[in-house]
């Protein structure tokens, strides 16, 4: 690659790099003043992630761009995905940092490690070869890894920290031996090579695929990979669950939908199978599970693997169909998500912050606008009609529909019926229990993410998602078509 | 048999060997050794194989850092190896049938590689009179430059969390302050007294 190549290159990776440039500012800054810099570097965290998301949107290709020869690719599938990550992950720094701040916990640390993460995601959304999707999905975890444990003296964020660790190591090695494999049986690690190369069908790369699946399925925390979730979700310090629910779970379906549709697009007869089956049990699992949960971080963490489930099934649809069901999905579920978890740090009494279900009793009582919005926000992710949520849910069943998935199809609906059960158990204790308590006043923070994003559940989103969903479409196409 | 010949069959079958050991011995020092021994069998490898700059970069990393942290590791931290060791006998089985079968997956692979499809690949497009240290060297920091910052980034990610899973600020340290003991006067420091005798200091 020569010095023009790079100089061409560099200009698409605005957001990437103001980013890094965020992080290694931010750094120095922290250096210098330790605690008192905390709240400025939280703020321009916030900033740097929202401009992040701002400056993939004034990029976009016509058509894909392979850039630094051929390591990244920019489309519009990935800048589609990378606007997701990026305000996602800006919303939850904005909701996590004041949270930690409320609590007189001012390492500057959070902040940094939050954006470095985010970078990683951006690199996973857009990684054309094997090694810049391992990079990108290395850095998203470590900072994953340490946040999980970033209350250092409680037990169980620290063992939450190390399971999270442990079991993704092991993770990593799995998806490095199917690249291995799949590496030496192509002979080549760029995305383009490996797609001309596997239309063989080689037992060797179908192997290798299977592993770099189960590896991408552990991040996705897509069953029988999920093990790890209610554990992590419950243990980590609860600003860092509601990162952990958002952008992570964006990139993690980016990258899935990037290895089945670009290198993987000729063997679609053997992955879709697999994709199927992790979709299934997602469903099941996801919502029976969930109803016996009395922690609302485990029940949320219940909820997003069966929500996988339906972006899985929406993947298993093939190239096109899915990859725009699969988008839709995930801006209708992330709002929502990010939603419940502000007003689930809003749940303070006596300056502890509150995760245990029946907590929640009497909140409609007591801050009636919680109340009001948490009822709008859980009505998306049960996927009621006007909300949202059910027309994410109505374009994963209409790409299964059209690629024939029958059983899949039923079994959703069946997961859709069962997940209302234990949604609307949250609001019946909401709204129907006495109160035990009272709920400190919510922070700004709290209340404006809250706030915005019942706003987009329930007015932008369903009345402006035609034209999101147009784009999602066209973004499919002009990223998968062939 | 060619001397190379005679050199991989040696060199795998102490790799296998002390992997083995490393697993099997009951002093964990002596079973990191043995690890060290593998990590040398397989720099062996390599050297054959004509990637010697990948035999050094294990030799220096793995035996030199890795190893030797592990080492440090088993001596310095309060590990109960017993104890570990007690779930040993009860989850056999179950790793014996995901041992088997990850062995039946290799043995199908390495059958495709036999008979595969496609036409036969070499990946590494060798320069001639190049070293691998310089033609690694060549694309690492152009084709590779992107991947090469990321990394770094890796690095960077790693080494904050780490100062801030452990850094701890305790109150009421005493610290070594160079100034303060620099500056410090023969008046502030040496008291004369003319005492008389028979009296003391009282």
């Amino acid at each position: 690659m020569d010095i023009a190549n790079l100089t061409a290159s560099l200009p698409w990776l605005r957001p990437e790099l103001l980013l890094t440039s965020y992080a290694l500012i931010g750094v120095l800054i922290g250096a210098a003043y330790r605690e008192k810099a905390a709240g400025v570097l939280a703020t321009l965290g916030v900033l740097a992630l929202a401009g992040a998301g701002v400056l993939a949107l004034l990029a976009i290709p016509g058509k894909p761009q392979e850039v630094f020869g051929g390591a990244l690719v920019i489309d519009s599938f990935g800048v589609f995905a990378k606007a997701l990550i990026a305000f996602s992950a800006a919303a939850t720094l904005w909701l996590g940092a004041d949270t930690m701040l409320r609590a007189h916990d001012r390492r500057f640390e959070f902040s940094l490690i939050v954006v470095m993460s985010t970078l990683g995601m951006l690199i996973m959304a857009s990684a054309n070869d094997l090694i810049t999707l391992y990079m990108g999905l290395e850095l998203q975890s470590l900072g994953a890894y340490v946040l999980a444990a970033f209350a250092r003296d409680d037990a169980r964020s620290s063992e939450a920290g190390l399971k999270y660790f442990v079991l993704g190591a092991l993770a990593s090695g799995l998806l490095l031996y199917g690249a291995s494999l799949i590496y030496g049986f192509t002979g080549s690690i760029q995305f383009g090579d490996i797609a001309a190369d596997a239309r063989h069908g080689d037992v060797g790369v179908v192997f290798g695929l299977v592993f770099l699946l189960c590896g991408i399925g552990f991040k996705l925390s897509a069953a029988p990979f999920h093990m790890w979730t209610p554990d992590v979700y419950e243990g980590a310090p609860t600003p860092v669950t509601a990162l952990f629910a958002a952008a992570p779970k964006a990139a993690a379906v980016a990258l899935m939908a990037r290895v089945l549709f670009d290198p993987f697009a000729g063997l679609q007869a053997e992955w879709s199978q697999v994709i199927a089956a992790m979709a299934a049990l997602s469903l099941v699992i996801g919502s029976v599970a969930a109803l016996v949960q009395t922690n609302i971080k485990r029940l949320m963490a219940y909820s997003s693997i069966a929500n996988i489930g339906y972006v899985l099934m929406a993947l298993a649809a093939g190239p096109q169909a899915g990859a725009a069901a699969a988008l839709v999905y995930l801006a209708t579920y992330l709002p929502a998500t990010i939603g419940v978890f502000a007003i689930i740090l809003a749940m303070r009494r006596g300056g502890h912050l509150l995760d245990q279900l029946e907590d929640f009793a009497g909140l409609a009582v007591r801050r009636p606008w919680l109340g009001a919005l948490l009822t709008v926000l859980v009505f998306s992710l049960t996927g009621i009609p006007p909300l949202a949520g059910f027309f994410g849910k109505y374009y994963a069943f209409q790409a299964a529909l059209s690629a024939g998935l029958w059983p899949l199809v039923v079994l959703a609906a069946i997961a859709t019926v069962v997940s209302a059960g234990y949604y609307l158990r949250i609001l019946a204790i909401v709204w129907f229990q006495p109160p035990v308590g009272e709920i400190e006043r919510p922070s700004g923070a709290v209340a404006i993410t809250a706030g915005l994003s019942t706003f987009l559940v329930l007015g932008v989103l369903s009345i402006g998602l035609g034209p999101v969903a147009r784009w999602a479409v066209e973004a499919a196409r002009a990223s998968f078509g062939s | 048999m060619t001397l190379a010949g005679v050199a991989f069959y040696l060199l795998s079958a102490v790799a296998v060997l002390s992997a083995l050991m490393v697993v099997s011995l009951r002093n964990p020092v002596h079973s990191v050794l043995f690890l060290i021994l593998t990590f040398f069998s397989a720099a062996g490898l390599f050297v054959l194989l004509g990637a010697e700059f990948l035999a050094m970069l294990i030799v220096v990393v793995y035996v030199g850092a890795v190893a030797v942290l592990f080492l440090f590791v088993v001596m310095m931290l309060d590990v109960d190896f017993v104890e570990l060791k007690q779930g040993f006998t009860r989850y056999l089985p179950l790793g014996l049938v995901v041992a088997v079968a990850l062995l039946a997956q290799l043995v199908v692979v390495g059958g495709a590689w036999i008979e595969r499809a496609g036409p036969d690949r070499a990946p590494l497009a060798s320069v001639p009179g190049l070293t691998n240290t310089e033609t690694l060297g060549r694309v690492l920091y152009t084709d590779y430059v992107l991947l090469f910052q990321l990394a770094g980034m890796v690095l960077l990610i790693a080494m904050i969390g780490a100062v801030v899973l452990t850094l701890r600020h305790r109150p009421g340290v005493r610290r070594q302050d160079v100034a303060v003991q620099v500056g410090r006067s023969r008046a502030k420091a040496v008291k004369l007294h003319d005492i008389r005798p028979g009296q003391g200091l009282g």
